[in-house]
């Protein structure tokens, strides 16, 4: 997993709730069966005007202008600011594949839909999750000043933009891993002989289980 | 002294080690894998030459973009190259995996969700997890039951283990007799406008009181299936007598003296009297009225005699601005009613409503019927082949056919529009799955959830309809 200390980029603001899994990367790219080239497909219903499928050539795609992604400084945007429960929905990870090709490291909001949540931690992009206070305030200024970049520094749990500050909490493991960029399957694997004690005991109490 | 909800039971069972930050290590009994979310954590698994930890506790079945027509020549029957692709890749892995597989020519194939507990893959008191936020469904039979990433899809194949945080509890009561005509479907999207869709978000929801009492574990499948929908990542339903019955005679179900042992141990499957929730929600049944989603969201919901909201009743500036974005996209208009809207296609499947008491329902209600001429395509798509074959031989598949309705193959189908079965631009559709975001079933497409009863109201009106009428 990529490892994550400290980024800064331009912020993206998406200032809804309930931005669903489907929004962010609509059924049609779902046939794809690695996880290369999903930027394109962010938000792929409301950044074209027309409707696109795996096989539609880029160039052929009609963006629509109005579109934040499709605007500048939002084009080359990599963390999102958006409304409660964001990414909720479908467990699809192809969401964070997504944000992540398009080069989003980090998405802000008041909360988020479980299972993005997770699967964000375990693509190396970084989920945090502020007061709606801060959250409104941020939009405000990022409307402002569009071009000033936010700091979000992972080892400080703080957000910094211009003379603005806001920490963060993130879960202690997370955290952890996210530092590093650990290899969560190699960790658990450490733990195989006590997964292993763990179901001798289970194969000898419900043994038509295995 | 305290006692211990179901969820506790089922979670205190299945920690193996708690890892240095605090998350716990959960065994995982059952894993279900379908072809969307699982070709890229079997590669990534191949590249790191890790092994799968135990093939036999996996299983494997293509239902997300499998068409549901043309269905005997299997794989090579799908047209769409992508999608032929991504199911053979499934079967690749899982012949080379040694991972059990219901392929798309066998009887059993269909909807994960459906094929499981049908299966008796899901026992009670196991944890199952699937690459698929509806696995909340299998709760209904006492299970502790969630939606993974494709991440933890590959964790679960290489450790039989899922890294997780123990969720907060809420107890959702529904006590008193459902009206006829009103279902488990009405209940589920009631407490979803209740909650919220964030509402039950870090919380794992046990559907308990008299009225869930008296469902049958089919009807329970819906209620758990809808969890998600809430926020809640996993749903569940006490074991009792009626879960004892279903479960009974699987084919994954233990027997003899297996069968007796396995039964004392789930009948302790239930939350103690003395039990504490950190949250407790009650609903009167009796008072419920089918329920219709008017918006993008599930939250966006009111009974069928009922209005969309007009902008005045809302408060918060967010409200308005979902709102006003849900009206445009839908067409419709601030305080408008939603009986009598008419409708361009009617869905009647998916994981949330496509078992056999669910055709049951439509066939009662469509038998000697016809089709309202407004509607374009009425399509019922079982959730999977053994309740096609069901539906079959209890005469209910010519009941559709005669009214009008296309009987189609076991799929995921139009609940997400993966396959062929999409709507189009601006049409309306009356669907018995469960969501209805934005582009959920087709760019531009509209949908209304409603339960099988109501859907099947609707086609034969053409718009919605309160099946406590007809």
């Amino acid at each position: 997993m990529q490892a994550f200390v400290e980024h800064t980029g331009v912020v993206i603001p998406i200032d809804r709730r309930n931005v669903d899994t489907d929004a962010i990367v609509p059924k049609q790219y779902l046939k794809k069966i690695d996880k290369q080239g999903f930027g394109a497909h962010l938000f792929d219903d409301e950044r074209y005007l027309d409707a696109g499928d795996v096989d539609t050539p880029l160039m052929e795609r009609r963006p629509n202008p109005e579109f934040v992604l499709n605007r500048p400084p939002y084009d080359r945007g990599s963390v999102l600011l958006a409304q409660a429960n964001f990414g909720c929905g479908s467990s699809r990870e192809h969401a964070v594949w997504a944000l992540q090709d398009f080069g989003i490291r980090v998405v802000i909001a008041p909360s988020f839909g479980e299972i993005f949540h997770d699967n964000c931690f375990n693509n190396g992009v970084l989920p945090i999750a502020l007061p709606q206070e801060p959250v409104d305030e941020l939009f405000r200024l990022c409307e402002e000043a569009p071009e000033q970049a936010l700091t979000v520094d992972l080892r400080e749990q703080q957000l910094a933009w211009g003379r603005w500050q806001w920490d963060f909490l993130v879960d202690p493991g997370r955290r952890e891993a996210l530092l590093v960029g650990l290899d969560d399957i190699g960790i658990t694997l450490e733990r195989a002989h006590i997964i292993e004690q763990y179901e001798d005991k289970r194969r000898r109490e419900e043994p038509w289980l295995f | 002294m305290t006692g211990q909800t179901l969820y506790d039971k089922l979670w205190n069972r299945h920690v193996v080690d708690i890892l240095p930050g605090g998350e716990a290590l959960l065994y995982i009994d059952r894993h279900l894998i379908h072809e969307v979310s699982s070709p890229q954590a079997f590669a990534s698994l191949r590249e790191k030459h890790r092994p799968v930890w135990r093939p036999a506790a996996n299983m494997a079945v293509p239902d997300h973009a499998v068409p549901t027509r043309n269905r005997s020549l299997g794989v090579a029957g799908i047209r769409d190259t992508l999608a032929r692709q991504q199911v053979r890749r499934l079967e690749d892995n899982c012949r080379d995996l040694r991972i059990p597989l219901i392929d798309l020519t066998d009887q059993r194939q269909g909807i994960v969700h459906v094929v499981g507990p049908e299966q008796g893959l899901t026992l009670p008191g196991i944890t199952l997890v699937c690459g698929d936020s509806h696995t909340s469904t299998h709760g209904a039979l006492a299970t502790l039951s969630m939606g993974i990433g494709t991440s933890e899809v590959e964790h679960v194949l290489a450790t039989q283990t899922l890294r997780a945080r123990k969720l907060k509890t809420l107890r959702v009561r529904f006590d008193g007799e459902l009206e006829e005509g009103v279902t488990a479907k009405d209940m589920v999207l009631a407490m979803i406008g209740r909650l919220g869709t964030a509402g039950a978000t870090g919380y794992a929801i046990e559907y308990a009181g008299d009225t869930v009492g008296a469902l049958s574990v089919e009807a329970r499948m819906t209620l758990c299936n809808m969890s998600i929908e809430a926020g809640a990542r996993a749903g569940m339903v006490a074991y009792d007598a009626v879960t004892e019955d279903y479960v009974r005679g699987r084919p994954g179900a233990p027997r003899g003296r297996d069968w007796d042992s396995a039964v004392v141990r789930w009948r302790e499957l239930v939350s103690d009297p003395t039990a504490r929730f950190d949250r407790e929600e009650v609903f009167d049944a009796g008072k419920l009225a089918p329920q219709v989603t008017w918006g993008t969201s599930p939250e966006m919901v009111v009974p069928v005699t009922g209005r969309v909201p007009a902008l005045d009743e809302l408060k918060a500036d967010q409200d308005r601005v979902s709102l006003e974005r849900a009206l445009t996209y839908m067409g419709l208009e601030p305080g408008q009613a939603l009986e009598g809207l008419p409708l361009d296609r009617i869905f009647i499947g998916s994981c949330t409503n496509a078992r056999i008491e669910d055709l049951r329902q439509v066939a009662s209600l469509v038998r000697g019927r016809r089709l309202s001429p407004r509607i374009k395509q009425a399509i019922i798509v079982p959730g999977s082949g053994l309740v096609r074959l069901q539906a079959e031989r209890e005469g209910l598949a010519g009941i559709f056919e005669r009214a009008g309705f296309e009987w189609r193959d076991a799929g995921c189908s139009m609940c997400l529009g993966m396959n062929d079965d999409r709507l189009s631009p601006g049409e309306r559709c009356a669907a018995t799955s469960n969501r209805n975001f934005e582009g959920r079933q087709g760019k531009g497409g509209r949908t209304h959830l409603m339960s099988p009863a109501m859907a099947a109201a609707a086609a034969l009106t053409g718009v919605i309809t309160d099946v406590r009428g007809l």
